[in-house]
């Protein structure tokens, strides 16, 4: 990386990130658009959950990666504490490939 | 700044903590791998500061390790990045009226502080999630980038922690109490799948954009 590359980098993050915050400023919007923003972030994060455990780059990923995300998922379902949901995910899928599952 | 931290709890603190260190692991590997690939000791820590973007500063090194012009890693990391603006939409208020707030919390915008920020109830509670994870988060992968470039490539590849099971994990029980009406998990079913079915056609970042078509979900007439 070129540090002009880092610099354009970090502005065009930067712009993009300050937009929303800018855009929110400008304009008041009715209660069912603020509502319908943080469903389309639920949307978005819930897409992008469901991509990066089951998908390496472009390809399906092996079976290790979203049963240890699934594991995680069931605990927070039952209620289980945060840090354990976390450790959990983590440990199922590090065992897994231990195992020489992929 | 000060009524923002009266609404800090311990149990807040311990899950941000939580993801703070796979954050600090995660990027202990980014700077592994950056100075591995042969860049300079130093890109890897300035481009943690001005960038803070995991995923994009993975995803830049790696096209320019592979060959790639530094041009087409600027761009495929700006798209990658492109769900920032959606997210600052949605918890733009969190960040506060002041100037300053807005400047520096925007820096702050994450898959993690968002969905922290969106799973608390009360205002004064996101608020409080959003900067006490944001800053944690700036704090713990700078620091994180730092160690892995001078440790170098003994860390190794994270994955084999599981690490790349943590994020999404943690992502999931942060979003599974907005996923309480019905309509909404409709919305955000059919985004996963049209991302899913995307990605192997499209460059990263643009199947999770893509996934915002899942929010025509919501109209759908429902027999009951």
């Amino acid at each position: 990386m070129t540090v002009l590359a880092v610099l354009a980098l970090a502005a065009g993050t930067y712009a993009v990130r300050l937009a929303g915050p800018l855009l929110r400023d400008r304009i008041t919007l009715p209660d069912r658009a603020r509502e319908l923003m943080s469903i389309a972030a639920t949307v978005l994060l819930v897409a992008l959950i469901a991509t990066s455990s089951l998908m390496t780059g472009d390809h399906l990923a092996g079976p290790a990666l979203p049963i240890g995300v699934a594991v995680g998922g069931l605990a927070a379902w039952r209620r289980a504490p945060f840090v354990l949901v976390v450790i959990l995910a983590a440990t199922v899928t590090a065992l897994l490939r231990l195992a020489g599952v992929r | 700044m000060r009524s923002t931290w009266r609404t800090l709890d311990p149990a807040l603190l311990r899950d941000v903590l939580a993801i703070a260190a796979s954050v600090a692991v995660s990027g202990a590997s980014f700077g592994a791998i950056a100075v591995g690939s042969g860049e300079p000791w130093w890109i890897p820590p300035l481009m943690s500061v001005v960038v803070f973007a995991g995923g994009a500063q993975f995803m830049a090194v790696g096209i320019v390790a592979a060959g790639g012009s530094p041009v087409a890693a600027v761009l495929a990391g700006l798209l990658l990045n492109l769900r920032f603006l959606p997210f600052g939409l949605a918890v733009g208020e969190v960040l506060g009226r002041s100037p300053v707030g807005k400047l520096v919390g925007s820096h702050l915008l994450s898959d993690e502080t968002v969905a922290f920020a969106l799973a608390q109830r009360e205002p004064a509670r996101a608020r409080t999630a959003f900067w006490l994870c944001g800053l944690s988060l700036f704090v713990a992968w700078n620091a994180g980038v730092a160690v892995g470039v001078l440790v170098g490539r003994s860390i190794g590849d994270p994955n084999v922690f599981g690490l790349d099971a943590a994020f999404p994990a943690a992502l999931l029980a942060l979003v599974l109490p907005a996923l309480r009406d019905r309509p909404t998990v409709r919305a955000a079913l059919v985004g996963a799948v049209i991302a899913l079915a995307t990605t192997p056609f499209v460059p990263a970042g643009v199947p999770v954009l893509l996934g915002l078509v899942g929010m025509l979900a919501l109209r759908l007439p429902v027999r009951r």
